[in-house]
Order: structure tokens, then C-alpha cells, then sequence
């Protein structure tokens, strides 16, 4: 009970700052909005091709967004040493991290999966592939956050952290990125996003049980 | 360099800290039992809050060991944490989130229950009651500082690792501070602090100096 309680406060209080300072979750929202707004404009209006490239297209917006929160995950609260207090908590790190984790996700990743129906229809995506994609979205945005926060906690108090996280999560996003956009892919092609979609969820599991404790490992090595 | 009994409180033994290319200090060893206080001394640079910070187990010493209750405190990460409370020179405040939800949030991520009330309370004792709805970025340095001093008074923990607590503080607040330090000490608590000003603990009180000189302690 006491673990949840501490889980939930991390949260609670990510939460409350985002509200106090709405323009930085706007940010990712607006650049997901803005990029999949410009591809059908900038590509032209063949249906065809905009149906092709729509999930790898729409993937790949939503993997940049949530990078582009990342590097705030952890420096924030590192600068102003509300992290050392957490750092010192009698309660788990790990459990606090899996709290701002949580927050990260709702934030700059359940927006994207309630905005794909919508940027889905610009791409003349049929409406059960849109389906797929929010499931796949829904799926993969956790782990996008997952595997983000560890690159963030490594790259903390690093000179040039931004583009030291994107060079070193990208890779490890590759295989979400693949199954993610795989299964929308498949769909439209009558294969069946199931097999792609059961992979995604292994490795949100497999994420949701690693990324927590490995992310708090990087954050003590940055502490100290 | 305190008197030896059994089994003390806190015990750091033969700790050496290197940073960089620096050795800060090697072979330290202290101390300290219930009602007893030890006061960092030393100029900029002499290791002072990397010591805080070993103690704290936010560092880990290049050699040496740091015990509670006869554990090393890596094996009672949870237990220790209970029981210490550090407070660095960082605010240690969320700019956009006020006194009191600044001090809610620490607590419940302390795994810790305090009642609006006391929390209330508390920063009435501060001299903080006007300024506990404004965000924190609007207050001074020192309301920032004792903002986080407040954190004394509602956070359970026998051993105080303080690092330069009476900074930005004006005279009353040091006056307040003090009190409040000794009572901690006649509770049985322990504090380790580091200031450029000499505390005033009372006479009554059992205090130590370790003086860290470059180099060597």
C-alpha cells in the first residue's frame, strides 16, 4: 500500500506541474499534429500512396514527439535537487521513477493515441486500420516511454543531453517502431495485426518490468 | 574523536574521497551517538558537502565504509533513508508549485501521511503562513531556504545531515534555527552540518569540529 502511495504522489505531482506550465506538453502534441499535417500536404493527394505510408508516417510522428520530452524527464528535477530528495526517500527510487514514467506517458503519449483517429482520416486510413493503429499506438507509446526514461536518466547533467538521448534511444525504439507500424501495415494488407500486436506487448511487458529499475541504476551513477 | 562506546549510532570508517585527480581526504573516521552534533569546518573546496554527500550514501566513498547502527548503509538503504534527513544547498522546490504542495509532495514520496493541518502548522513556525499559496519561484532566497527547513519539522529522522542551513537566512531565522537544533539534540536526534558561520548550540549540548584542510582531515 505504501509503495502505491508513493507511486501516486510522484505522479500526482508531475501531473500538477504539467498543468502549471501547459506549453511543454503542448509542444509534442503540436509537433505530432504539425508533421502529419504537412506530409499529406507536402506528398499530394494521391490515396493510394497517403494509405501506404500512412502508419509508418504517423509511427514515426509519434516517436519523435515523445523524444522530445525526454530530456526534461529527469533534468528539471535534477537542477533543482528535488531528485536527491527522491534519491533519499525511504521509499524504492524505482517505484518514484515508475511514478514519472506513468506521468511522461500521459502526457506525450495518450494524446497521440486519442489524436490518431483524427490525423488517421488526412491519410484516408479505412476505419478498422485506424483501429489497429490507436491499439498499436496504445500499446507502443508506454514503451517508447520506457526505454526513453533510461536513456534520459543516463544522459543526466551530460553536456548536450538532447541529442546524446536521441542517439541513444533511437535504436532501441527500431523494434517498436517496426511492430508498431508492422501491424497497421499488415491489416491494410488482410494479414492480421495480431501477431505484431502480441510482440508489441511482450516487449511493453518485458519494458514495464526492466526499464524502471534500469533507469534508477543510471539516475544513482548521475547523483553522485 | 568522539567518546567510544559499543556499538555508535553513525560510524564512517577510514573514508577517503577522490575527485578528479583530487584526493580530498583519506583515512577519515567519526562517530556519532544520540544527543551529539558534529560541525564541518573548512574552506571552499576542502570537501565539506562531498562528505554530506557520502554520509547521505548520495556517494559512494573511493575507500572506506559509512554504518548505521552497526549495517553498512548500502545494505539499509530503506531503514537509513527512515531515519536521516539531508538537505543540501539546493532549494529543493518546485519553482511553479507552492510552499505547501512543495512539502505534500516530498512527504508523500517519503511514504509519509502529514495532515494539512500540521503542514499548516509548520510553516506558521517558519514565519511562512502569508506565503504558503505563492508559487515558489516569487519567494526570496532565504523563504526558499526556510521552506525547506520546514521539512525538519515534519519529517520523522534521528540524524540531520545539513549542508550550510543557516545560508540566506536572516538573524531571527538563525535564532529560530538554532532552537530548533537543539531540540532535536535533546530529543536524542544527531545533526551533522557544515557552515561558514560558527553554530551556537549551547554549551550544553555535545558538539565536535572536524576541520577538513585540503588534503588531509
Amino acid at each position: 500500500m505504501m509503495l502505491l502511495s508513493a507511486y501516486v504522489a510522484a505522479l500526482r505531482r508531475d501531473l500538477l506541474l504539467v498543468m502549471r506550465r501547459k506549453t511543454e506538453v503542448l509542444t509534442a502534441l503540436f509537433f505530432f499534429v504539425i508533421v502529419t499535417t504537412l506530409l499529406p500536404l507536402g506528398i499530394g493527394p494521391e490515396p493510394d500512396l497517403l494509405r501506404k505510408i500512412a502508419p509508418g508516417a504517423m509511427w514515426i510522428a509519434a516517436l519523435l514527439a515523445t523524444l522530445l520530452g525526454l530530456q526534461r524527464l529527469f533534468a528539471a528535477d535534477h537542477a533543482d535537487g528535488t531528485l536527491e530528495q527522491m534519491a533519499l526517500s525511504p521509499e524504492p527510487l524505482s517505484i518514484l521513477v515508475a511514478g514519472k514514467i506513468t506521468a511522461h506517458w500521459l502526457v506525450c503519449g495518450l494524446p497521440l493515441v486519442l489524436l490518431a483517429p483524427v490525423i488517421g482520416l488526412q491519410f484516408d486510413l479505412p476505419t478498422d486500420a485506424i483501429g489497429v493503429l490507436m491499439l498499436s499506438l496504445l500499446i507502443g507509446t508506454p514503451l517508447l516511454s520506457l526505454l526513453g526514461a533510461i536513456g534520459a536518466a543516463l544522459t543526466l547533467g551530460a553536456r548536450g543531453s538532447a541529442l546524446l538521448v536521441s542517439l541513444l534511444v533511437l535504436p532501441l525504439y527500431v523494434p517498436t517502431l517496426i511492430f508498431g507500424a508492422g501491424a497497421v501495415e499488415s491489416h491494410i494488407a488482410g494479414l492480421g495485426a495480431a501477431g505484431h500486436l502480441y510482440l508489441l506487448s511482450a516487449l511493453l511487458v518485458l519494458a514495464a518490468a526492466f526499464a524502471p529499475w534500469a533507469t534508477t541504476a543510471a539516475l544513482r551513477i548521475s547523483l553522485e | 574523536m568522539t567518546a567510544a562506546t559499543q556499538t555508535p549510532m553513525l560510524a564512517a570508517r577510514n573514508l577517503s574521497c577522490v575527485r578528479g585527480t583530487q584526493t580530498l581526504f583519506t583515512d577519515l573516521s567519526l562517530q556519532l551517538d544520540a544527543g551529539q552534533w558534529l560541525y564541518l569546518q573548512g574552506e571552499n573546496g576542502a570537501g565539506k558537502t562531498s562528505l554530506l554527500r557520502i554520509l547521505a550514501g548520495l556517494a559512494l566513498p573511493a575507500a572506506g565504509s559509512v554504518h548505521w547502527q552497526a549495517q553498512p548503509i548500502s545494505n539499509q538503504r530503506s531503514e537509513y533513508h527512515a531515519d536521516m534527513l539531508y538537505l543540501g544547498h539546493h532549494a529543493s522546490l518546485k519553482e511553479d508549485l507552492t510552499l505547501t504542495e512543495n512539502l505534500r509532495s516530498l512527504i508523500a514520496m517519503d511514504g509519509l501521511k502529514v495532515s494539512d493541518a500540521a503542514i499548516q502548522d509548520a510553516l506558521t513556525r517558519m514565519g511562512l503562513a502569508k506565503r504558503q499559496h505563492l508559487p515558489a519561484r516569487v519567494l526570496s532566497a532565504g523563504q526558499k531556504r526556510r521552506g525547506l527547513l520546514v521539512r525538519l519539522l515534519l519529517r520523522p529522522a534521528k540524524l540531520w545531515l545539513l549542508d550550510e542551513p543557516f545560508n540566506a537566512l536572516d538573524a531571527n531565522a538563525i535564532v529560530d534555527l538554532q532552537e530548533c537544533l537543539k531540540a532535536h539534540l535533546k530529543d536524542g536526534g544527531m545533526i551533522v552540518l557544515t557552515s561558514h558561520q560558527t553554530p551556537d548550540l549551547g554549551s550544553d549540548t555535545a558538539g565536535f569540529v572536524l576541520s577538513l584542510s585540503r588534503g588531509r582531515a
